[in-house]
């Protein structure tokens, strides 16, 4: 029993087939649980007011637009290294769920940002870094988009994404040095003591729990779709040969 | 190796090569500026850093994906790949040819620019040095992505979209040189950035981009 059992795709079908509900399930509970605790049963902040709760959608979604890029990465490292197509297709069914993500990080913040900042957007490094990985994701599925041969597409794509992730690092850090920022510190590290309260923590860890359990439904749900297209397509092309 | 820059350099000086097109790009893109934001030189001279590493970075893209594209539709990107120089080196030369086709002269060129947008004077020394110290990191950032795109029928635009996100850091550290440099402060550390960039984009990209065109060609 190894974990590469999984990149047979039939395997692989029938496992997530078997798993799928009840991940679906755990996503759809923890959502209701942690929004609800969240957006009812919380005290307003001070200074805040009820803009505060924005941020049981804002951080988690923003957690899951970058680790869904780490996925990818690893996904695509282990495509180059072990040539599973499973984990190729996995890579490239996550990319427009970080996308996604990153988008609604963007709009949550811009909504959050109008009331408490004045201003919808501004060139803070945390903002600027994130419109930069919008980008980046943008370039990838592109990249998926243009190839034609299967094959072709994921090796280029995954050259792209490891390439892609260190000059995303480094634009991380060039703009730090470029733009003083705005947006607050990370108010969720396990060392410090400028943690939020216990109030607000609770229902947000709820949230990012829900929130990797609906990446990783819907990474496995588009995985499996892009195996289906797959072998659609090769039984067409048999089709045509017979 | 030599011979193969020579003869990339030779391709691109002759007719239809598109030397000097990147140069006039960047002019226009300088003097539609002005236009743009008014004529007003206190505004002109406090945006000219951004500016001329902008145009410079967009004349840099433009000519991109002339790197490959002709060498693999007649066939020779084959006779390259199998030839008994590494590929990696191959990828080098095409990035070298095309920063003395591209970059070295929008180098040459930015100061006489940088008139136009009534650049600061301290920082006339600061843009040259900065784009020397940048532009061979664009010039091998772009072969990447014209690697990638190579096969591609319509890889142009596509190709900007891979490239431009990869020139933010190259960008930024760039032009906080000259605009540190022109305010009279230390601007080492962005230019040591920017040194460290570009070693590092020839030291480690032209494996990716081989391996990129070795998947192309397969």
């Amino acid at each position: 029993m190894s974990l590469w059992e999984y990149a047979n795709p039939k395997k692989f079908m029938q496992t997530s087939q078997a798993v799928l509900p009840a991940i679906w399930g755990l996503t759809a509970l923890s959502m209701v649980v942690g929004l609800v605790w969240g957006f009812f049963l919380t005290p307003e902040a001070e200074n805040f007011g009820s803009t505060v709760k924005i941020i049981y959608l804002h951080v988690p979604a923003a957690m899951m637009a970058i680790n869904a890029w780490v996925m990818m990465l690893v996904a695509s490292l282990i495509w180059l290294v072990r040539r599973h197509h499973v984990s190729a297709l996995a890579a490239r069914a996550a990319a427009p769920v970080g996308l996604t993500m990153t988008v609604i990080a963007l709009v949550t913040g811009a909504i959050w940002g109008e009331p408490m900042w004045g201003t919808y957007w501004a060139w803070d490094p945390r903002l600027t870094s994130f419109l930069i990985l919008f980008l980046f994701y943008l370039g990838y599925i592109a990249l998926w988009e243009a190839i034609e041969n299967p094959d072709a597409a994921a090796d280029l794509t995954s050259v792209l994404c490891i390439v892609g992730s260190v000059f995303a690092l480094l634009s991380r850090y060039a703009v730090n040095f470029w733009n003083q920022g705005l947006h607050q510190g990370a108010t969720l590290s396990m060392d410090k003591q400028e943690n939020i309260a216990n109030v607000f923590w609770f229902p947000l860890l709820v949230c990012m729990g829900a929130f990797i359990l609906l990446f990783v439904a819907l990474v496995l749900e588009r995985t499996r779709t892009e195996i289906r297209a797959r072998r659609i397509k090769a039984l067409i092309a048999r089709e045509r040969m017979a | 190796m030599i011979a193969l820059l020579i003869r990339d350099l030779a391709l691109a000086i002759r007719a239809g090569g598109g030397f000097g097109l990147g140069l006039a790009f960047f002019l226009i893109v300088v003097v539609l500026v002005p236009f743009g934001v008014g004529p007003e030189s206190a505004i002109l001279s406090r945006i000219a850093p951004g500016i001329l590493w902008v145009g410079a970075l967009l004349a840099c893209l433009l000519s991109l994906d002339r790197i490959f594209a002709l060498d693999f539709e007649d066939g020779s990107l084959d006779l390259l790949a199998t030839a008994p120089i590494p590929l990696e080196g191959v990828v080098a030369m095409k990035a070298a040819a095309h920063w003395v086709t591209t970059g070295l002269p929008l180098t040459l060129a930015a100061p006489g620019l940088g008139l136009l947008l009534s650049l600061d004077p301290a920082a006339y020394g600061w843009l040259v040095l900065s784009l020397a110290l940048g532009t061979p990191a664009l010039s091998m950032i772009g072969t990447f992505g014209a690697a990638l795109t190579v096969g591609l029928k319509r890889g142009g635009l596509l190709l900007s979209l891979l490239v431009l996100p990869l020139y933010v850091p190259t960008l930024i550290f760039g032009a906080e040189a000259v605009v540190r440099g022109a305010a009279g402060q230390a601007n080492a550390t962005p230019l040591l950035m920017l040194a460290g960039i570009t070693l590092a984009t020839l030291a480690l990209l032209p494996f990716a981009a081989a391996a990129a065109i070795r998947i192309n060609l397969r």
